[in-house]
């Protein structure tokens, strides 16, 4: 937990995210870290900016200004100069004239190890649980067309079956496999977007408020199933979160996010003292 | 050089004037509905056909206010059966469902017609030649980009400055929203396709005098040059749709005066394409970004 | 897996059953009946549609290109196939044309799906960054300039410009008495193909595509890369289906390919379903059978005695066709099988039953 906080390396580091939808800034100025086998949280209200810098990190959206790295190496910069600083209200000085902006798909992103979640839950609607899960384990192909069409893949295509059946235990969705995924009740199926994602083999895990919808039990059981599947696959957690409880229960670090900027950051007993945090959200949004 | 492309020009405004009479009531459409009504090529053959049988038992007088109700009734008939119970379907749904109409309306005045062209009649207003320096022209080369400048001016007004107008524009932006704030959905929509079936009957008579000849499929292609018009004029923007069809009526005559006729409906595509890929909110349109 | 194999000895069976009464169909009503007829062009029909399928059900791309594809396959396989002899009257104008040799029949197939597919990769590069409908109108706008291209003087040499294609081996004469065991042949070899790829890794990517974009590249779906792949598979599959086409007619135009024959095979695989092949190819049958045959009877005038059936007239059948069809589209939206298929029907039961575990 946190003991081992400054010797481990930081697997993923925002520096200065801007995202800016035409006058509206959503992200202001964002600089933050995740830590290997952490688990971080990234509070705020509502509209506060924080699935928009899951987009950031994703690749669904390119920053208007600032970077991303993941273990290390950028996956998106951004620093408009000249004529393009006219779409971003921040100056950026002559530091960034020889940055080379990057702007990796969000394809790309999962491919090198970060897997998300969706807030609005985004399973793929006419397939099975089973399926849904199998299709995360596409990307790490090393069949083509050919050898998939014609079966010479079946070793593969067989491993990938095993993978899935044992993901799907491991969310307890064992008995579901063969239902259509959305026909499951909601609760599985934000767990099915987890294994879904599990699927991917990520390094970073990122979930978009995983407890959206459950019951304080169910909660309790999610909180317990993020612990255990951070330490089942090496993982670092970066998640999302309304549900003070479960937050405050798992999480290493917090960030505390409102109107695109941060506000805070610290353990959960530091962001339960901080008053601006009080003033800011759990004054406001107390459940 | 300019003696020779005269004719060419004037045709090419012409023809143009006639693209933007169809052009705008794709553009209506897909301004609210996002749909593109392949039906309304079919529409204004329709509107044609309309014509003939009329003027056939009655004066031109009367036949033309005529054509335009029929025109009018047709589209919202249309638009009642086959694209209202499809409201919250998917996209793809409404598309396919207007290209089942266009199906259905071309072998229906297949049936009706027996297949064969039927002759336009002759408008003997709009057939009058005259003759414009080194050209001779008929006088609806002259009268299409007037009376068409006349209508965009007088639908953009009525947009910008009538009830019913700020309704579609409302619609156009937030289909949802403006259903909360109490806009009939479905009156508006009525509005629009009468006023998009209108124009194309309108178009129809200025388009058949040059062509006389009406079959079943003739409006197929001047449809689908018309929802290019709109595309690069910035679908959604009635003075870009007129633009945008003027340009491509003149640069399809422009083609054929180089000789090279065979090309002058694939440049339309041609050039729909380098639109849709460099600036596919076209010359007027707005832009608006998709949410995540 | 036992259970699998079962599945997969009755499919064949089956399969087999199908070509079997097709060849004593033929053998018993003669090549010209109109049972053949249906048999050939629904097949045809039915290749062309799956491959549509692909694209427009099974990836959730809307591209209105088919016909242009087609058009690309059925000119390929005509000048590939044309007899050394009979080009000097083919080519008439333009001097007996360029191409100076004649390649075989399943040759000039492969050649005719290949360079639809090439065209298929150079049109998707620009085509399939855009979106939804953007997509059908500029797919469309290709069909219309291949059309115009083909016409194109200059190239008349090879393409014959605006004029017939003719004495290409046609199904008549490639296996006569047996053309609907050729056609079934070749289509059945390529609807399994298209099969085999829809139930791998990647036709479970192109559903992951179809039902949601973004979430298909967050699970790090290569959007462009797998669109691009399924435009070019079903173009390849429909230029192999536009030169069995020009097999069936025995004579090629290119004005024959225009949108509007890309908008009924859109609506025959409507009426199938969207995202399934053997709806596909059972609504291509029955499309071709009403169109052809069936209703043939409402375009006839007919008198009953002193009484003469009003409506029937040449043309009434297209008009009861196409108000069936929006019928279809406005209140059976899923068509005949929705995305099910045939061998899926009453295995409710098994799909519980964990029969994709292991």
């Amino acid at each position: 937990m946190s003991e081992n906080r400054n010797q481990s390396t930081n697997v993923l580091r925002l520096k200065d995210i801007t995202m800016q939808f035409g006058g509206v800034v959503a992200i202001n100025n964002l600089s933050l870290e995740v830590n290997q086998g952490e688990i971080v949280a990234l509070i705020g209200p509502n509209g506060a900016g924080k699935t928009t810098a899951f987009n950031c990190i994703t690749g669904v959206y390119q920053p208007t200004n600032g970077e991303v790295d993941f273990h290390g190496s950028p996956i998106a910069v951004n620093h408009p100069q000249g004529k393009m600083i006219r779409q971003y209200a921040g100056i950026n000085g002559d530091a960034y004239k020889n940055r080379k902006p990057v702007a990796y798909t969000p394809d790309k992103i999962t491919r090198m190890g970060i897997a998300r979640t969706f807030q609005n839950i985004r399973l793929f609607k006419s397939q099975t649980a089973f399926d849904n899960v199998l299709i995360g384990t596409h990307l790490r192909r090393s069949s083509n067309m050919f050898t998939a069409a014609f079966r010479l893949n079946a070793r593969e295509e067989k491993a990938n079956r095993e993978k899935t059946a044992r993901l799907l235990e491991i969310v307890g969705l064992s008995d579901e496999a063969n239902e259509l995924a959305t026909s499951l009740p909601y609760g599985k199926q934000r767990r099915l977007e987890i294994a879904r994602a599990l699927a991917t083999d990520p390094t970073l895990l990122l979930l978009d408020e995983p407890a959206a919808g459950m019951n304080p039990q169910e909660t309790d059981e999610l909180g317990e199933f993020i612990v255990d599947i951070k330490n089942r696959f090496h993982l670092t957690v970066f998640m999302i979160e309304h549900h003070m409880n479960l937050v405050m229960d798992i999480s290493d670090r917090i960030y505390v996010l409102d109107f695109g900027r941060q506000i805070a950051e610290g353990t959960p007993d530091e962001i339960q003292k901080n008053p601006v945090v009080i003033a800011a959200y759990l004054g406001v949004d107390e459940e | 050089m300019f003696d020779t492309l005269l004719p060419y020009l004037l045709a090419g405004i012409s023809v143009g004037g006639q693209y933007a009479m169809i052009a705008v009531g794709y553009t209506l459409v897909y301004g609210i509905l996002r749909l593109i009504n392949f039906a309304h090529g079919d529409i204004f053959t329709a509107a044609g056909f309309f014509m003939i049988y009329l003027t056939a038992s009655l004066p031109i007088g009367i036949s033309i206010p005529l054509v335009i109700l029929l025109t009018v009734v047709l589209g919202f008939v249309v638009e009642r059966v086959a694209y209202k119970p499809l409201r919250s379907a998917p996209r793809m749904s409404i598309m396919i469902s207007a290209i089942g109409v266009s199906y259905l309306l071309q072998n229906l005045m297949w049936y009706i017609t027996g297949g064969l062209a039927k002759q336009y009649p002759v408008l003997p207003f709009l057939s009058q030649t005259i003759r414009l320096g080194s050209a001779a022209t008929k006088l609806v080369t002259i009268v299409t980009p007037l009376l068409t400048i006349g209508l965009v001016v007088a639908l953009v007004m009525l947009i910008n400055h009538t009830k019913i107008g700020m309704a579609m524009r409302a619609v156009s932006v937030d289909f949802e929203t403006s259903q909360l704030m109490g806009i009939k959905i479905n009156s508006v929509i009525s509005v629009t396709f009468i006023i998009g079936s209108a124009m194309a009957a309108i178009g129809s008579v200025l388009y058949f005098t040059n062509y006389t000849a009406v079959t079943p499929t003739v409006g197929a292609m001047p449809g689908l040059k018309a929802f290019v018009a709109a595309v690069f004029g910035g679908i959604g923007s009635i003075p870009g749709a007129m633009i945008g069809a003027l340009i491509i009526g003149i640069c399809e005559n422009l083609i054929k005066a180089a000789g090279l006729t065979a090309f002058s409906d694939a440049f339309t595509f041609a050039l729909l394409i380098v639109v849709l890929l460099f600036r596919p909110t076209g010359l007027f349109g707005e832009k608006n970004t998709d949410k995540v | 897996m036992k259970k699998g194999n079962m599945r997969l000895i009755i499919s064949l069976l089956v399969v087999a059953a199908l070509y079997a009464g097709g060849c004593l169909i033929e053998h018993t009503a003669g090549s010209k009946s109109m049972v053949v007829t249906v048999l050939q062009k629904g097949a045809v029909y039915a290749l062309i549609a799956v491959s549509m399928n692909l694209l427009n059900g099974f990836t959730g791309l809307f591209s209105l290109g088919q016909a242009g594809f087609m058009l690309v396959g059925a000119y390929t396989y005509a000048i590939l196939t044309i007899p050394m002899a009979k080009r000097a009257a083919v080519y008439q104008y333009y001097d007996g044309g360029w191409i100076q040799f004649t390649v075989g029949v399943l040759p000039a197939l492969l050649a005719a799906g290949l360079v639809a597919a090439l065209f298929a990769a150079l049109i998707g590069l620009p085509v399939l960054r855009l979106k939804g409908d953007y997509l059908a109108i500029a797919t469309l706008g290709f069909a219309e300039i291949i059309r115009a291209i083909v016409q194109w003087d200059t190239i008349g040499p090879l393409t014959n410009g605006s004029n017939l294609l003719k004495t290409y081996p046609t199904l008549k004469t490639v296996m006569p008495g047996n053309t609907v065991l050729f056609t079934f042949l070749v289509v059945g070899v390529c609807i399994g193909l298209i099969l085999l790829l829809i139930n791998s890794t990647y036709g479970r990517a192109f559903k992951a595509i179809r039902d949601d974009e973004i979430a298909a590249e967050a699970m790090g779906i290569n959007l462009f890369h797998h669109k691009q792949m399924a435009f070019v598979v079903s173009s390849f599959f429909a230029g192999i289906g536009g030169a069995l086409l020009a097999m069936y007619q025995g004579s090629l135009q290119a004005n024959s390919f225009k949108s509007a024959m890309t908008y009924e095979i859109l609506l025959i695989v409507v009426i199938g379903g969207l995202g399934s092949v053997s709806g596909s190819v059972l609504a291509s049958f029955l499309f071709i059978a009403c169109s052809e045959w069936w209703l043939r009877f409402l375009d006839a005038e007919t008198t009953l005695g002193a009484f003469k059936v009003p409506l029937l007239a040449p043309g009434f059948r297209m008009v009861v066709f196409s108000v069936v069809i929006m019928v279809v589209v406005l209140f059976f939206r899923k068509g005949i099988m929705g995305t099910r298929e045939l061998w899926e029907i009453g295995n409710r039961r098994q799909a519980k039953g964990g029969r994709n575990v292991k």
